[in-house]
């Protein structure tokens, strides 16, 4: 016991500060009043789906809870059910198979909420997908992007998207837009 | 020769791995595989091919192909089929594992086992028409929506009861079916239903190009990208001769120890996490995160994706950046010491641990577990000690090996190839700054392989044994690419290893093998 709390006090505070909302992410403009938008932002619940990736996004995911990036810090926490979601973070293409199990989970989380596409998959179909003329990257075994099957908010790219990256497209979905 | 049987003739592929092809009648490939098992060889991966229309191939028909591995290396075997009645011996009697292997073949191809007693699909749940690998597959004309019934096997009693979970799950994991049935906690039977993840894969490198077949190789599972992407540059410059610059190798290596540090240190957080030692993971991952920023810093990727090519990487170091290498070294060294004490004392801890989970060594042999997971089980298998490619010939590298099969055992030998890879790194670091010291390790890519080619590739990631083989066509493009995670061999364990514990501890017992969805589903 003596080891572990001179690990954890040795170890001290590495949290870094949290990016901010970029209005470039989002996939259409902000659809939640501003009061709704305050409630989220100090404590957000979110639903992760895989809905068919290679498990790189989950990879970083996963690191966005880590002691740098801190999400529960910021007063955001992952959720075990839709039902107790208020934003979904959607990985991957969307496979054919997990197509009736993420309408489901869209249809479980109560509104209002918002939609987060992480990756590239999850953005245009990605590699998995021979995405010729801005098409959608379906294939006999793909619906492709996330917005072909649910309403996407925010679109977040990379192969995978860094925890920053990802952090930054969560905050941006339940920011109020700019005032220009 | 690795194999003696009368009827089979096997050729040594070029390569760096020892690897031989042959083509074997119906007849003799029980036979050839009791051989292979009675002599502690295992099944590592099968796959078929189309090859109708195809000049010069027996039979003019599909071709079913096997890859064993015994102690002499690995032995590929192709059998041709009729194109009417594509169908081979089931050969899940001498190999257990083989029976989700074939399953998943007839789904894609339509070539199935004589006798096979599992119909049910595996990796089609009834969302196409028609096998999509066959190459007169329409997929305009494929889609449906009429899903496949899929029956569970039931247990009945007094007060037997089934859990259904999946294929969401409650964590940030892959999605996947796993049916309980349990009496009370206690678990009777779990049964797993994957292929949610099923994206194509094996149909989408038929598109590409070599290059671009090397970025989708590493994402197969995106975990174990730099294994993929080595395996499948292995098996392209078999087919090719081409052999990469010492350079290259060598940053392989160290690409490839440092991916197993990073996962290493993650489902040691993970597993400390998921016995409510909320202080593992905080600590792991702050290692982790530092191992990954250095590799973005150093290589440019997090997870060191598409940095290894066919022909050598895409990516060099800098004499600056191996001294952060080394720093690093000595920092997780003196850090993991530290943490693994602060594990081995907590009496909670190991309370869950120990007994958990538990393959015996015997089942692990029957059913062919390999990777990690086999090594907890006492099934010394590491391709890197077996069949040591290119730069490992010179590492000498330790083998973890635990009898135990637990948890506990699956955490050990974690710890210990943890350490292992450390030690690598700082040799391969040394042996960097002399051998092909003068050499590009970027040279010009490989574009193109010769027509009508076979070559494969097989590399130690940090779970197990990835396989990549690849056959071209009489153009030199890629014909088929079939990629096999050791998660096909290790998910059919998971099932045995959970017997007897109660559900509450199935999260841990499931971390503990950490498995590959995407990997296994394709």
């Amino acid at each position: 016991m003596y080891q572990l709390v001179r690990q954890v006090i040795k170890t001290g505070i590495k949290t870094e500060a949290a990016p901010q909302p970029d209005e470039a992410l989002r996939a259409g403009p902000q659809r939640l009043q501003e009061e709704i938008l305050h409630v989220f932002g100090s404590a957000l619940s979110i639903r992760h789906v895989d809905a068919g990736s290679c498990n790189a996004c989950e990879l970083e995911i996963h690191a966005v809870s880590n002691a740098y990036y801190n999400i529960e810090g910021l007063g955001i926490k992952f959720v075990a059910s839709p039902r107790h979601a208020d934003l979904l973070l959607v990985t991957g293409p969307v496979s054919r198979h997990m197509l009736t199990a993420l309408k489901r989970t869209y249809d479980a989380t109560p509104e209002p909420k918002l939609v987060v596409a992480i990756g590239d998959c999850a953005c245009d179909g990605g590699i998995f997908s021979s995405n010729c003329a801005g098409g959608g990257g379906e294939s006999y075994a793909s619906c492709g992007k996330v917005s072909n099957v649910i309403p996407v908010d925010v679109l977040v790219n990379g192969c995978p998207p860094t925890p920053t990256a990802i952090l930054q497209g969560i905050l941006t979905a339940i920011s109020a837009p700019k005032q220009k | 020769m690795p194999i003696a049987h009368p009827n089979l003739h096997l050729t040594r592929l070029g390569g760096a791995i020892p690897a031989w092809l042959g083509e074997i009648e119906p007849d003799d490939l029980l036979p050839v595989c009791r051989n292979v098992s009675d002599g502690g060889g295992r099944l590592v991966a099968l796959w078929g091919s189309d090859a109708r229309g195809d000049v010069g191939v027996r039979g003019n028909g599909f071709v079913l192909h096997v890859a064993l591995v015994n102690e002499s290396g690995l032995i590929c075997l192709s059998m041709a089929l009729d194109a009417g009645q594509p169908a081979y011996p089931d050969i899940s009697r001498v190999f257990p594992a083989a029976g989700r292997m074939q399953r998943a073949t007839y789904d894609l191809l339509g070539i199935y086992a004589h006798e096979g007693h599992d119909h049910r699909k595996w990796l089609r749940h009834g969302a196409w028409h028609g096998f999509p690998l066959r190459k007169d597959f329409d997929a305009a004309q494929s889609r449906t929506d009429e899903p496949d019934a899929y029956p569970f096997v039931q247990v009945e009693g007094q007060g037997v009861h089934e859990i259904p979970v999946g294929p969401v799950h409650a964590g940030t994991i892959e999605p996947g079916h796993f049916r309980f049935s349990v009496v009370g906690e206690k678990v009777l039977r779990l049964e797993e239903r994957l292929g949610y993840t099923h994206k194509g894969i094996e149909k989408r490198f038929e598109s590409l190009t070599l290059q671009q077949g090397a970025k989708l190789a590493g994402r197969v599972s995106g975990d174990s990208t730099v294994a993929y992407a080595w395996a499948y540059a292995m098996a392209a410059e078999s087919i090719a001769a081409v052999k990469p610059p010492e350079r290259a190798l060598w940053l392989r290596a160290l690409f490839l120890e440092r991916e197993r540090i990073a996962n290493h240190l993650g489902d040691l957080g993970y597993l400390g996490n998921d016995v409510a030692l909320a202080f593992g993971f905080a600590q792991f991952w702050i290692l982790k995160e530092q191992v990954l920023r250095n590799n973005a810093a150093l290589f440019g990727h997090r997870y060191l994706m598409d940095k290894i090519m066919p022909g050598g990487v895409a990516a060099d170091l800098a004499e600056s950046g191996k001294q952060t290498l080394r720093d690093e070294c000595a920092m997780l060294e003196r850090e993991v010491r530290l943490l693994r004490g602060i594990y081995e004392e907590h009496a909670g801890m190991q309370d869950r641990f120990i007994a958990a989970g538990r393959v015996e060594p015997k089942l692990a042999a029957q059913l062919g577990l390999c990777g990690l997971a086999g090594r907890a089980s006492a099934q010394a298998w590491d391709a890197r000690v077996q069949f040591p490619c290119a730069p490992y010939d010179r590492l000498d590298v330790q083998m973890a090996t635990y009898r135990n099969g637990d948890v506990a055992a699956r955490v050990i030998v974690r710890f210990d190839e943890l350490f292992e890879s450390l030690r690598l790194q700082r040799e391969i670091l040394g042996r960097l700054a002399h051998e092909g010291a003068q050499e590009d390790a970027r040279p010009e890519p490989l574009e193109k392989l010769p027509g009508n080619g076979f070559g494969v590739g097989m590399v130690e990631g940090w779970r197990g044994e990835v396989l990549v083989a690849i056959h071209t066509g009489a153009d030199g493009k890629l014909a088929r690419v079939h990629p096999h995670d050791p998660s096909w061999q290790n998910w059919p364990a998971l099932e045995h290893a959970v017997l007897g514990n109660i559900v509450p501890d199935f999260p841990l017992i499931n971390k503990s093998f950490n498995l590959s969805y995407s990997g296994q589903d394709l």
